[in-house]
């Protein structure tokens, strides 16, 4: 008998998804070295995000976030054996080859850092990489599902170690989740047609500066080579099947102001997969016992008397913000 | 009454409750999928299954929640387990590249190289050739493991990638290096549960 030929496909959405899959229950913990990194593995992180600096000193610092330096983001690869993710700037589709080229396990398309396209977000089935995506409700949640996004986290407030706004987001989701449930297949076509619109901005702001008509072709494209009537087909699609399943078709963590194990208890109890910590642990008084509390929160979300054992003595929670008080919201970008 | 325990600390653990819950329906057989956290679950336990996931983490918390000791021994007493991807790497009797906290099962006669087949990009789908079956199954090998060196005569090949060995049988034990609860095709949780009834 010969060798048999062997067919692999790579990039393929069983692949990503199930990548996104593989961290269900878990934490991915935000990390800036090689140092961090390692504190991370060893407290049970699933994956950790390489980044130049956490979200509470992006904050600080200001200017323009860009993807973390190369050098960096290799240093904390080389560090650990758990999978590493990496941000780009929204719609930054040069950032993100270039992130696929170095082999990152999974993009975050993040509006932690600054915006490089003001109408789009990547279109994600266009690379073998997964990608993560922030949402603040289902609207945004299914575009980003439609453009290719493997997996789905909540955008909160990061940066702010203030969970409030991870709640509401969550609850955005949940609540539209539940109401598309109860509406007829025409009806869900028309809330299709509502979450395209984003995809119009570009073409409607050419015409003003002509002085034309807003108004699209159905002919014409929009969004890469797809017309406004495929994006609302496409939109339907995820739609229905996210009215068949009653979630997201994809893995959906919290994520931005996640700071103690009782925040991550909290966003497992509301349904999420898992979650992700930003600055909540290294910007604690004692981060390994912080990163530890807040795997063991994730795993015994719903058993009160072991949360409380967790949560002893485990130091200084980073120190929060007041949405209401923030020059930034970071939440607003890319909708 | 069959009850199956799928270890639901980390991981893809819905993927392969449902796949369980569709085996049990195809084969006739009445029983119950659980999502397998206590050692108390463990009683009356009639199988298995340690899913994908993050191997480091799965080992913490299966030490930490005391679930270690207790399924390794239920393993050595017969019980049929399986392990998938992490699951393979928990089973494994020797790993390469474990991190130095990581604790295993140590039940299965394979060394197994941990994430040898690279990062994410070079995860891949590939048709599987099965022991038990004229038709190829659908390999999703995400990050996955792979079966270097069978220690023992005890263990025995049952699903192959080209002429290599991805997937082993010890008694009542499989290892596989791939997800096939990431599939619709239950032949594989059929033929592992069929140890169990």
């Amino acid at each position: 008998m010969g060798k048999l030929d062997i067919i692999e496909a790579k990039g393929t959405e069983r692949l990503k998804r199930g990548f996104a899959k593989m961290v269900k229950g878990g934490v991915i913990m935000d990390v800036t070295n090689a140092e961090q990194a390692r504190i991370a593995e060893e407290a049970g992180a699933v994956s950790v995000m390489a980044l130049h600096r956490v979200p509470a000193d992006i904050r600080k610092a200001g200017g323009v976030a860009r993807m973390a330096p190369i050098e960096k983001i290799q240093e904390i690869m080389d560090a650990v054996t758990i999978p590493v993710m990496a941000k780009v700037r929204i719609g930054h589709v040069a950032e993100a080859r270039i992130l696929e080229a170095l082999g990152v396990d999974m993009i975050d398309e993040s509006e932690v850092l600054t915006p490089s396209d003001p109408y789009f977000h990547i279109d994600k089935r266009e690379f073998k990489v997964p990608f993560v995506c922030g949402d603040r409700n289902l609207g945004e949640a299914v575009r980003r599902i439609w453009e290719g996004a493997a997996m789905i986290r909540t955008k909160g407030e990061a940066g702010t170690g203030n969970i409030v706004e991870a709640v509401r987001h969550v609850r955005l989701l949940n609540d539209n989740i539940a109401l598309l449930q109860r509406m007829t297949d025409e009806q869900v076509y028309g809330v299709a047609e509502k979450f395209a619109e984003p995809y119009l901005r570009l073409a409607f702001e050419v015409r003003e500066i002509s002085g034309l008509p807003k108004q699209v072709l159905e002919s014409e494209p929009v969004y890469g080579h797809y017309t406004y009537r495929e994006i609302v087909e496409g939109l339907y699609k995820v739609l229905l099947e996210i009215k068949k399943l009653g979630r997201l078709p994809v893995v959906n963590f919290a994520a931005g102001g996640v700071a103690t194990p009782a925040d991550a208890a909290l966003m497992m109890q509301m349904g999420m997969d898992g979650v992700f910590v930003g600055s909540g642990i290294f910007k604690s008084s004692n981060p390994p016992k912080m990163a530890r509390a807040i795997v063991e929160a994730v795993n015994h979300w719903d058993e009160p008397d072991v949360l409380a054992e967790i949560s002893k003595d485990i130091g200084e929670p980073m120190h929060g913000q007041e949405i209401e008080q923030l020059e930034v919201r970071l939440e607003e970008r890319g909708v | 009454m069959v009850k199956v325990g799928v270890i639901g600390l980390q991981g893809d653990v819905s993927e392969h409750i449902n796949a369980a819950k569709r085996t049990l329906e195809n084969l006739g057989v009445s029983g119950e999928v659980i999502w397998l956290r206590k050692p108390e679950q463990l009683e009356d336990i009639s199988a298995i299954i340690i899913p994908g996931g993050e191997s480091t983490t799965i080992s913490r918390l299966m030490v930490e929640n005391g679930l270690l000791e207790p399924v390794r021994k239920l393993g050595e007493e017969g019980l049929p387990i399986m392990g998938t991807c992490a699951g393979l790497i928990m089973l494994s009797k020797e790993v390469i590249g474990a991190t130095p906290e990581q604790r295993f099962l140590s039940l299965l006669d394979v060394r197994v190289n941990r994430n040898a087949y690279g990062r994410q990009v070079d995860s891949f789908e590939a048709p599987v050739r099965l022991a038990f079956s004229d038709e190829p199954f659908i390999g999703a090998f995400i990050r996955a493991p792979r079966i270097v060196e069978l220690l023992s005569n005890r263990v025995r090949p049952i699903a192959w990638l080209g002429d290599r060995v991805v997937g082993v049988e010890q008694d009542n034990m499989m290892g596989l290096e791939f997800h096939p609860e990431l599939t619709d095709d239950t032949r594989v949780h059929e033929y592992f549960l069929q140890k169990a009834i």
